[in-house]
Formats: structure tokens, sequence, C-alpha cells
């Protein structure tokens, strides 16, 4: 999700690619898919293609906005956005219902991660990762007596080494489960106490970051910060010290799934896709390769316990309270907005 | 030279910078159904402490420009031709690496664990000052801090400074100070009243060179400030690529902090009274 640079190099990469295969392009079937960077196996794309006989014309993006705009423009036929964009594009009328007689493959996904509150019919999406926010922590300096809930994030006896998201949505998101409020709410009095929640942090927080935690956790420069478990993974092999944990409040739950967007103009190439993407031998090799939990259930079922325990790789989302995001109403987005701006002035 | 070698920079500079500025201009009068409104000016008010912290930053960076770089590029422009070029090379050098690297490394040394706090560790600063003085952190604070931001703009600008005040000191006509000093003035004289003004070309230049990009950064105070605190340039980021997308009010934002910068800029040049055309590169 957050891996822009990488990104950025296998955007360039792909464009590469993209000239060689022009040749033969013309006669056979194609296949236009948009991910985010670093997001498949591309192994996959090539055994899809023998497979199937159909030319896969996969592009990058770095976040979802950037997607926004793309496909306002641009015709794709399989788009793998996040929950909340899922849910915008949804109330923007961007996506075609799917089809899952061509899709018989959806029986294999874990129906914890269907009916979400971005897609609660669950005619527009097919899982194809999930995760959780957590707090990452150093064994070495964090007491486990206070470890469990979100409060580790304004304990002041870790002032000046611990962190915060520097990113409106996560940040708050954050105070608001603190509080007990939904991450979706629409109030602005929840909102407003969410901010005041995270000013009284400010002094205990030695930043407010994004990447730069990638960095300051493992070099031990701060204690504790929240991440996504995702990327904790990465963390922790640097670190063997850090730890990571969901705190017992609630968490956000996020999906990114794939979809077809309206104007796509090759359906059944890309039912084909999500399909293949879905069977459980590519979703293995797809779940080794982008680190990132898998919603398939065989997936799950195949790998050792001790992965499957862990609660790095697969979150026991039955344990806590989680919730995903949804589209914002633009009024709430500016609220953000304005919060954000008073939280860091 | 002939003019029409001019048109490519003309076309460059139509398509490049006047077209978007234009385009700022244009948004930050639309609301987002594209109609005219005042509405994103209405915001600034409540921004007054950023535009308060930008410019405050930006201002002692460029004095510290200054102050580090005018001696320098005196004393580099009395050196020998050969030593000059070497000087030179050595401002360059530290340009041949990428903007952002450099700045990182700069995370690197002042972090708490960081390279200098591990020295003053070794060298058992930090526990002297621990045990004769209660200090009672085990580092030294130096990144997170203004003081951090500052030296990153410093270290980042500085050439900025040098290169234009160091042009204008070696085409200085040495008969000027021969005259100044056969009249019986003494060398701080001669410098006060002969070298100093007629070098104020290029200290304009060389102030609105540093000044300019250090009002508006966003990257240097994010990496070694703490990012608890914004500028300008964060908050114009922050509505572009925040979740909010709202480029009206980016470019609103945009658009006072241009319109400030020319006045700070015609109020520079009011002590630049014309006198000499030469190294005054900007406006």
């Amino acid at each position: 999700m957050k891996k822009r640079m990488l990104s950025l190099l296998l955007c360039s990469a792909m464009c590469a690619g993209l000239l060689s295969g022009c040749g033969n392009a013309s006669s056979a079937e194609v296949l236009n898919v948009y991910n985010w960077g670093e997001y498949i196996d591309t192994d996959l794309i090539d055994q899809f293609e023998e497979e199937t006989g159909i030319k896969v014309i996969y592009n990058t993006f770095d976040s979802n906005e950037n997607l926004y705009s793309r496909i306002q423009t641009t015709s794709y036929d399989v788009i793998i956005p996040s929950d909340y964009a899922i849910s915008r594009f949804i109330d923007e009328d961007m996506l075609q219902p799917l089809n899952y007689d061509h899709i018989p493959n959806m029986k294999l996904i874990d129906e914890k991660y269907t009916h979400l509150d971005f897609d609660p019919e669950q005619k527009y999406s097919v899982p194809y990762t999930w995760g959780v926010v957590g707090i990452v922590y150093n064994t070495k300096y964090v007491d486990k007596a206070d470890i469990g809930s979100w409060d580790l994030l304004w304990n002041p006896k870790y002032t000046n080494r611990t962190a915060m998201f520097n990113n409106s949505r996560d940040a708050l998101g954050i105070a608001l489960m603190y509080l007990g409020y939904s991450l979706n709410t629409t109030d602005k009095d929840e909102l407003r106490e969410a901010a005041d929640l995270i000013i009284a942090g400010k002094p205990v927080y030695q930043g407010i970051w994004m990447d730069q935690i990638l960095e300051k956790l493992p070099s031990e420069e701060i204690v504790a910060a929240p991440y996504y478990n995702g990327d904790a993974v990465t963390m922790i092999d640097e670190n063997p010290d850090l730890a990571f944990y969901v705190p017992k409040e609630g968490t956000n739950l996020f999906v990114d799934a794939m979809c077809i967007p309206k104007n796509a103009k090759n359906v059944s190439g890309a039912e084909k896709f999500i399909n293949f993407m879905c069977s459980t031998e590519a979703a293995m090799a797809n779940w080794e390769y982008v680190g990132y939990s898998s919603p398939q259930t065989e997936v799950y079922n195949e790998l050792d316990e001790e992965i499957t325990s862990d609660p790095l790789y697969f979150p026991d989302i039955t344990q806590y309270p989680t919730e995903a995001y949804t589209n914002l109403p633009t009024e709430i987005n500016q609220y953000y907005n304005d919060l954000w701006v008073d939280i860091l002035t | 030279m002939k003019k029409s070698f001019a048109y490519p920079y003309g076309v460059w500079l139509a398509v490049f910078i006047l077209a978007p500025i234009l385009m700022v201009v244009v948004y930050a009068f639309l609301n987002a159904d594209g109609g005219f409104t005042l509405h994103n000016f209405s915001y600034l008010p409540g921004y007054l402490p950023i535009f308060g912290r930008s410019f405050w930053l930006a201002f002692l960076s460029t004095v510290v420009c200054l102050a580090l770089g005018y001696p320098m590029a005196y004393l580099m422009s009395r050196l020998s031709a050969s030593k000059q070029s070497l000087c030179m090379m050595l401002i360059m050098l530290p340009m041949w690496i990428n903007f952002l690297l450099r700045t990182y490394a700069w995370m690197s040394i002042l972090e708490n664990n960081g390279f200098i706090n591990q020295f003053f560790r070794s060298i058992g600063l930090i526990s002297f000052l621990q045990s004769h003085f209660g200090y009672s952190l085990d580092y030294i604070p130096l990144i997170n801090t203004q003081g951090a931001i500052v030296l990153g703009m410093v270290y980042n600008f500085l050439p900025f400074m040098v290169l234009p005040i160091y042009t204008v000191l070696i085409k200085l006509d040495r008969k000027l100070i021969e005259a100044a000093q056969d009249l019986g003035a003494p060398t701080y004289l001669v410098f006060r009243r002969v070298i100093f003004p007629l070098s104020i070309p290029g200290v304009i230049s060389g102030i609105t060179m540093v000044f300019v990009p250090s009002v508006s950064t966003f990257v240097i105070s994010q990496m070694l400030g703490s990012g608890k605190n914004l500028l300008v340039g964060d908050l114009i980021d922050l509505q572009f690529m925040g979740g909010a997308y709202n480029p009206h009010l980016g470019s609103a934002i945009a658009l006072v902090m241009i319109i400030l910068i020319f006045i700070c800029m015609w109020i520079m040049n009011k002590f630049d009274d014309g006198s000499s055309e030469e190294g005054g590169l900007l406006l």
C-alpha cells in the first residue's frame, strides 16, 4: 500500500515491458489491469496469459486518489482499489455489478472479509488482500503492563518516544476508536473530540510521521507507533525486539479488492482474471510474494499453524471490534482537513 | 546576439511558468462547481501562525546563510585562480548528490541515537552532564527542533548565497580598492565604503535565492522537524495530496504565498538602488 518508491520503479519497468509487447498485441484478446505497485507476483500474469491466451497489459498506481482521476478518462478491465475508494466508486456509479457465476472461486473467499460496510451487498468487489492497523512496539523498552490498548500512544511514560500517523484519516481514526466512536462518523462533535485527543497527545509524540516510522522503529529512535500489520512484518524482520498487537478497543480492517469499472472493454477476460487470482495456487503464490494477509480460505488452511496463529500475518479479527473505512461526504472530508491543520498548527 | 535565440526560452517561460501561475490564479477564485468565489481566502486568517512560522524559519536560514556565505565568497574571491576553481568545485560537490538523500543523511546524523549523540556518549559528555548538572536525558536533542530545520535549509541552500556574491566580488574593479587605500582608508573602511556597497546586487540575489526556496520547503521540515507543526509548503501539499483534495484552497494559499514573496523581494530591491546591473540575477 505505501510502497511509492517501488511502485514508481515498477511503473517504469512496466512501461518498458509495454513497449516491447506492442508488436503482437493487436491480434490477441487484451486485458487492462490496474493495481498498486509491488502488489502482485508477476509470474502469475505470465501464467494467466499462458493458460488463457489473453494478453495482459499491467499498470500500477500509487494512491487511490491517483486511481480515481485515471479511471475518469482511461478504460481498465480490472482495478484493485482500497475499501473507502470502492465505496466512493460505488456511490458515483463507476463499477459494474459482478456476475459470480463466472467467478466460481469467489466461494473460496472467507466471509469475514465480505459484505463489509464499503460494499454491503458484495455486488462489486472480490477481496484481494486485507490487514489491520495495530501498534508496533519495542519489547526492550515497553512494559508488558502498558500494552493492549491504544492508550500506549498517550502514555506519558514514553514521552518523546512514540509517534503518530501523519494522515488525517488514520490518525483521527485511532482517536475515534480509542474514544469508542465509529471510524466513519459524520458527527462533528465526535471528530472534534478525537482531534483534541491527538492535540493532547502531541507532547508525547516524538513526531507525526508516515514512512519515517518504518525507519525509526527498527533503529530504536522511537519505541512504539501505529502501523499496518503487513509492514510490521518487515520492521520485525529488521529488528527482532519489535512486536505487534492489535488494541482491544478495536481497529480499522482494510481490504483491497478487485473490481470491474463501468467502462471496462473486456468483461469476460476480467472475470477470468479475478477468478484466476482467487484460485488456491495463485492466491498462495501471491500471498508469499506480497506479504499482506490473504482472504482466501484454502491459503489459510494450507499454511502452517505457526503462521496462521501469528497476529502479524493473520490477525484474529474476532477478538476485537473492527470497522472498514467508507467514503465520507465532501463536507466531512473538508472538516477532517480543517481539524488536521488545527492539530498541526 | 540574435533576438530569435531567446524564443525557445520564451516558449518555455510561457508554458511552464506563466501558464501554471495563471492556473493557480484561476483555481484560487473558483469553488468545486466551477463558480466564482472568495470563500477559499476566508480560511487564510486561521493559517496565520503557519505563515508566521515559515517566514521566521526562512528569515533565520537566510541570515545564517548570509553570515556564513559572505565571508566565504569574499575569501574565495581573493584566492589564486586555481584555488578558486578548487573551492568552486567543493561548493558544487554536494549538489551532485540528490537533495533528498542529503537531507536524509542529516536525519541519521542528528537523531537521538544518531552519529553526533553516539559521539557525545563515547567521549563521556552525556554521562558528565548527567552526573554534574543533573541532566536527565541520555541524548542531546538535535533532531525535531527548529534548529534542525534551519540547519537543513542552510546546508542545502548555502551555495545559492555564496555563488552570486562571489560572482560580483571577482568582477569588482581592483582600482577602486587601490584608490581607497591610496586615499588613506583603513581596511575596514575600504570594506564598508567600497567593497560591500558594490557587492550589494550579489547579496540581494543571494538572499532571494535562499529565502524563496526556504519559505516554501516542506521536505526538510518533514524529515528534520518532528512533523508536528506545518509549514506553508506542507499546508499546500496537504490540499493537493491529502484526503480532502481541495485544489482550490491549495491554489488560494499558493497565490497568497506568491504575493507575499513578491512583496518581500520588492522591499529587498529597494536596497539595491539600481547602481549596478551586474549580479542582480532575479527581478
